[in-house]
Parts: structure tokens; C-alpha cells; sequence
């Protein structure tokens, strides 16, 4: 398979290229999602959240013809909905699943009704720039840096993430958090404060993916758009066990098969239709094989790869600290 | 007392949904009161549209009221929509390959709906149980993987002749179709509804005197202790994912061989995911569920006539059922805050 002809590299070159490119939204929604969960709150609206996001983000950007404006009000957009989950549960004691739930849906259909007028619109767009001198390496350069912002956005969410989580002290403290919430509030943490606003963070970065959606991956508005990116980039934390790096290799794989069925879409007319179906089955794959034996032993004969291999979720996901 | 201390807060989310609706209308620009009345006269104007609102009704009802089950044993079945798009596959299968009359064909198409509809429950299941996967991604997974099957099913193996598009399978023969029975001129689904509220009675029943349901109940509400009490405590949610995916097959059933009368990909028509608010919004209570179902189909159903009156997304049927639910919930909930802060300003003099 190694290519030797040039025109054979350049095809790999940009197969690679598109792969990075088709990834980028769904790698930052899943870290978003990623920060939320370990935080100890699920946040399972990002369908609705992505969609909704992605609609306000076209209608600001078409009417201010800016796409900057499109993603700050998405990032609002998306903060918003999860604020509402965060307090819901945090203040009110709801079930979070329930409302997170119900926003899902609400979303959905909010988009579809206030977005109506927009299908069809064209709108800006994220202008390429390609990173000087780094885009000149052969390859690499072609492949990782001559890209957009909103690419170059998800390595920083991938490296911040993953640095955040397990070189810092306030990643310590929001790992603790999603653990042992008792534990970090006996040693003076405000838990709920903090999480209220993990899952703000998190969901200001889902609004963010949504907007890259309708302002640089597709272009444009209409329902079917996002084409479940929120449901898989719930999948995808999963599939990736709440590490960063785990996760976003599960984005890449995703990215591949999207790319892959967009080329093979002619041999086999079906392919495109079938093929986004592949994270859900991956998923549950994935959830089975780390639940096996097998899977748990591997942490403890590598332990230095036993974050990268864990794959527990966060002991105190989807309950709600009260301090007695 | 309770019950009144309830039904406040509800009243006043209630009217706070609808000041909602009326105010996202005014932002489209839309006449917010004929937009209303609109809705009420697409589900219940005519004879042929209420005729409509009851067999979108029976779908969600049987949805509905296995979810009921299901939340009984403290699961959350996501699911359902995979269960209903299975039911109906199951059914379709029937349909077209049995031979023979119509007392023969439907109830094969219904069996086959539930049992559809209980295997793939007991696949999220057994997943839950066994492989240690929450039913919630579980069940999510097995819905995209059930939509799959069906787009796969309608542009492969059993496309139309000649064609193959995403508009459907070639209709079923007539001897499939579940019966109607004319009056007033147009055709009613009175066995649609029966099965409709057939099931919701049987599980209001199964719930409330039977000792299943009873130890179901304990399941839910603590599965450790129940286990401890010596419950067998993985054959209940077992058993609660079988009979809740068997009523969400039914639904299927209902779907293909009453309203669209072959497959469609997108067969489920949503119930599943919006039968999951009729049951957060009747409080996991059976007895609530057909009142409250039906009103949601009223405004699904109502909501169509949006689009070809005024020119609007027909989505605000589901922006106002989406709302009613959050704001009862918020209802309620701000209510037993302040009960309790009342409570404890009582307590302390």
C-alpha cells in the first residue's frame, strides 16, 4: 500500500488531509463532553446543543457577515443549554439524564423551526491558513498545518485537555470532583460550584463544534446537517474511556470512515447511508471488551500506560452532591 | 391534598409553555392565535383528522406504556426507538412473506411486531446485565443500528422493484393491513387503539396488583437491596426490557400495517423518543399516560397543518411539547424547593 508513483502520495496526502479536517468538529465537541463527564455531570444534550448551535451560528454569521460572530453566539448558545442541565441538577435536584433529555429533543425541533427561513442561505465562512514554514514540511505539513482555525482549534483541545487533566493541580481537583465528590468537598473544594461551571466550559465547546458545522465543514443550514455528531461524540467519550487522547483517537477513526465511505460511495451505493451507523456498534464493542477480564488485567501489567488503558467512568457520574 | 398541591405549580407551567409558544411565534412572525387554533382544528377539526390524531395516538400509547414498564424497573430505555423500528420490521417481514387471509396475516404481524421489539430490548438487556454497558448508550447504539437495518432493508434487499430510493419498500397486500371500520364517512383504527389501550391498562394492572409488578417496583427503587432480599434481580430488568420492547414492537407493527401500510426508513415516526416525554411528563404513573398521549398527538398531528396553512416548520409541535415537559419539571421541582425552605423557616423560629 505504500504509494510510489507522486500522484499516488498526493491522493494519500489529501485523504489524510480531509481525514484531520472532517474530524475537527467532532473532536472538539467530544473533549467538551469529555471535561463535563469527569466532572461528575452528563450533559446529554449535545444533539440538540450541536444543532441549535449550528443554526444560530449560520443566522449571526449571515446577518453580520462574520463568522467570528457566528461562533462566539454558538458558544453562548451552547454554554446556555448546558447551564440550564448543570442547575437543573445541581439546583434543583432533577434528574439530569431526564432534562438533558428533554433539551435534546427541544433543540432539535427549536432549530429546525427558527432555522427554516435560513435553508439554502449562503453564508461566510472560516478562511484557510495554512501555518507558514510548518505547511512546507513534506507531507506532515500538507497533512496537519494547512488547515483552518477551527482545525488548529482541536489540537489545542486535544494537548490542552489532556495537559489540563493530568499536569495541573486544578485537573487533579477536577478528576476528584467526578470521583469522590465527598472526598474533594471535605478538603474545602466547592463541588457544585466547580461543576456547574465544567459544564459550562464543556458546553460552550460543543456550541463551538456546532458552529463549525454550519460554517466550515458543510456550509450552510438545514436539519440534517450535523448528521448525529452529538450522539456520536457522546459515543465517542465513551469509546475513548474519558481519556483525551483515547477520544480523540476514536475522532480520527470516525473521520477515517466518514472520509472512506465519501469515497467508496460510488462503488457501493449503500455505503454512505450504512457506514455513520459504524460508531454506535464500535461503541458498544468497546464497552464490552474493556468491561472483559481480560481488559482490566492490562492496567495492571503496564502501569504506566494505566491512564491511557482505564477505562472506568468517573465513580460520581450523573449524581448530585449534597453535603449532609 | 398532594395531588392539589401539584396540580398549581403544573397549571402554571402549563400557561407559561403556551406564553412561550406565543411568543416564538411572534418572533417568526406568525398570527400566534390562528397558529393555536390551527393545531386544535388539524387534530380534531374533522372526522378524517381525528380519525388521524387516534392512530397516531395507539403507537405512542403502546410506546408509552412500555416505557412505563421500564422506568418502573429504574431503566432508562433509550431504546424504545429502536425497539419500535424492530417491531415493525419484524412485522413487515411477516407481512410479506405469510400467505393466507387477513385473521391470519395481522395477528402474525402483531406477534411478530413484539417479538421484534423484545429481542432487541433484551439485547440492550443483556448488554446492561452481562457486558456491563448502561442501557442508555446501550439502547442509544442499538437505535442507530436498528435505522441502519431498516434504510438497508428498504434500499437493499427489499427495494421496489425496479427502484431502489429511500422512499419505502412496495406496499404490503391489503390482507395485511390492520382492519378499518368505516363510519361518518372515513375509516377508523379501532384496533390500533384497543391494542393502544390494551397495554396501557395491562400495565397499569401488571403495576399495581401483581407481585411482579411489586418486585419490579423494588427493583427500581433499590436494586441492591432488592437482590439482598432475595429478589433475582438481573431476570426482572430482564423480564421489565423484554415486555416494555415487546409493547414498542407493537407500535412498530401498528406503524407499518396501519399507517404507512409498507417500510419506510424513518418508521418509527419519532414515538419512541417522544413517548419517553409523555411518560416523564405523566410522572411514570400508567394511569396519566393515555390523557397525556393523546394531547401530544394532537399537537404532532395538528402541528402539520403549520406547514401547509402559514408556511411553518411543522417542528413547533415539538418545541411546545418540549417546552411543556421542561417547564412542568421546573414546575414542580421549584415547587418542592419552596415547600421545603417553608418547612424549614417553620422549624427554626
Amino acid at each position: 500500500m505504500v504509494p510510489i508513483d507522486p500522484r499516488g502520495a498526493l491522493i494519500v496526502e489529501a485523504t489524510f488531509n480531509s481525514i484531520i479536517a472532517a474530524a475537527a468538529p467532532l473532536i472538539i465537541a467530544s473533549m467538551g463532553e469529555t471535561i463535563t463527564e469527569k466532572s461528575g455531570v452528563i450533559n446529554l444534550s449535545l444533539e440538540g446543543s450541536i444543532r441549535l448551535s449550528a443554526m444560530t451560528a449560520f443566522a449571526v454569521a449571515f446577518w453580520v457577515g462574520n463568522a467570528l460572530a457566528g461562533f462566539a453566539v454558538a458558544a453562548i448558545v451552547g454554554a446556555l443549554i448546558a447551564a440550564i442541565i448543570a442547575y437543573s441538577s445541581i439546583g434543583l435536584k432533577l434528574n439530569q439524564i431526564a432534562v438533558g433529555f428533554v433539551l435534546t429533543l427541544l433543540a432539535i425541533d427549536l432549530a429546525s423551526f427558527l432555522g427554516d427561513s435560513f435553508v439554502g442561505e449562503r453564508g461566510p465562512r472560516v478562511p484557510p491558513l495554512p501555518i507558514p514554514f510548518l505547511s512546507d514540511i513534506p507531507f506532515i505539513g500538507k497533512v496537519l498545518f494547512d488547515h483552518n482555525l477551527v482545525v488548529y482549534a482541536s489540537y489545542v483541545a486535544i494537548g490542552a485537555t489532556w495537559w489540563f487533566f493530568y499536569r495541573t493541580k486544578p485537573g487533579l481537583t477536577l478528576q476528584g470532583i467526578g470521583e469522590r465528590p465527598e472526598a474533594a468537598f471535605a478538603r474545602g473544594i466547592a463541588v457544585n460550584e466547580l461543576r456547574f461551571w465544567y459544564t459550562v466550559l464543556g458546553g460552550a465547546m460543543v456550541g463551538i463544534a456546532g458552529a463549525a458545522y454550519s460554517l466550515d465543514v458543510k456550509l450552510g443550514w438545514r436539519e440534517t446537517l450535523t448528521l448525529n455528531l452529538g450522539w456520536i461524540a457522546l459515543a465517542m467519550v465513551i469509546f475513548g474511556g474519558w481519556h483525551p487522547l483515547r477520544v480523540a483517537f476514536g475522532a480520527y477513526l470516525f473521520g477515517a470512515l466518514q472520509v472512506l465511505a465519501f469515497q467508496l460511495q460510488d462503488v457501493f451505493p449503500g455505503v454512505s447511508q450504512v457506514l455513520p451507523i459504524a460508531p454506535f456498534p464500535l461503541m458498544i464493542l468497546a464497552l464490552v471488551f474493556v468491561y472483559s477480564p481480560w481488559f482490566r488485567q492490562l492496567g495492571s501489567k503496564f502501569p504506566r500506560m494505566r491512564n491511557l488503558l482505564g477505562s472506568e467512568a468517573p465513580a460520581a457520574i450523573g449524581t448530585v452532591f449534597e453535603r449532609e | 391534598m398532594t395531588r392539589l398541591r401539584l396540580a398549581v405549580p403544573t397549571l402554571v407551567s402549563l400557561f407559561a409553555a403556551l406564553v412561550f409558544g406565543v411568543l416564538l411565534l411572534l418572533v417568526v412572525g406568525a398570527p400566534p392565535f390562528e397558529a393555536l387554533s390551527l393545531l386544535v382544528e388539524g387534530s380534531f377539526g374533522s372526522a378524517s383528522k381525528i380519525s388521524a390524531t387516534l392512530l397516531a395516538w395507539s403507537p405512542l400509547l403502546l410506546a408509552s406504556a412500555g416505557l412505563v414498564i421500564t422506568f418502573a424497573a429504574g431503566l432508562w430505555n433509550i431504546g424504545v426507538e429502536g425497539q419500535v423500528i424492530m417491531g415493525a420490521i419484524a412485522a413487515s417481514w411477516v407481512a410479506r412473506v405469510v400467505p393466507g387471509p387477513g385473521w391470519v396475516v395481522v395477528p402474525g404481524t402483531i406477534l411478530a411486531g413484539a417479538i421484534g421489539g423484545a429481542v432487541w430490548a433484551l439485547l440492550a438487556g443483556f448488554l446492561k446485565t452481562h457486558g456491563g454497558v448502561h442501557e442508555i448508550f446501550g439502547g442509544l447504539g442499538l437505535d442507530f443500528v436498528a435505522a441502519g437495518i431498516a434504510t438497508y432493508l428498504v434500499i437493499g434487499p427489499w427495494k421496489r422493484a425496479g427502484v431502489a430510493s429511500t422512499s419505502g419498500t412496495d406496499i404490503f397486500r391489503q390482507e395485511a393491513w390492520m382492519p378499518e371500520f368505516q363510519a361518518f364517512g372515513v375509516g377508523w383504527p379501532v384496533v390500533p387503539v384497543l391494542l393502544g389501550l390494551a397495554s396501557v391498562a395491562l400495565v397499569w394492572v401488571l403495576l399495581r396488583g401483581t407481585l411482579f409488578g411489586l418486585r419490579l417496583k423494588s427493583v427500581g427503587n433499590n436494586s441492591y437491596s432488592s437482590f439482598l432480599l432475595g429478589i433475582p434481580t438481573n431476570r426482572y430488568l430482564l423480564g421489565a426490557f423484554a415486555l416494555g420492547g415487546a409493547l414498542a414492537g407493537i407500535a412498530g407493527t401498528v406503524q407499518v400495517t396501519a399507517f404507512h401500510h409498507k417500510l419506510v426508513p424513518a418508521i418509527s415516526g419519532g414515538y419512541g423518543f417522544l413517548a419517553i416525554l409523555v411518560v416523564l411528563l405523566a410522572g411514570f404513573s400508567a394511569a396519566l399516560v393515555a390523557p397525556i398521549a393523546l394531547f401530544f398527538v394532537a399537537i404532532s398531528v395538528g402541528s402539520t397543518q403549520l406547514d401547509l396553512r402559514l408556511g411553518l416548520d411543522s417542528a413547533f409541535g415539538g418545541v411546545l411539547q418540549g417546552v411543556i415537559v421542561l417547564f412542568v419539571m421546573f414546575g414542580g421541582a421549584f415547587a418542592a424547593r419552596r415547600a421545603s425552605w417553608s418547612r424549614s423557616t417553620q422549624e427554626e423560629p
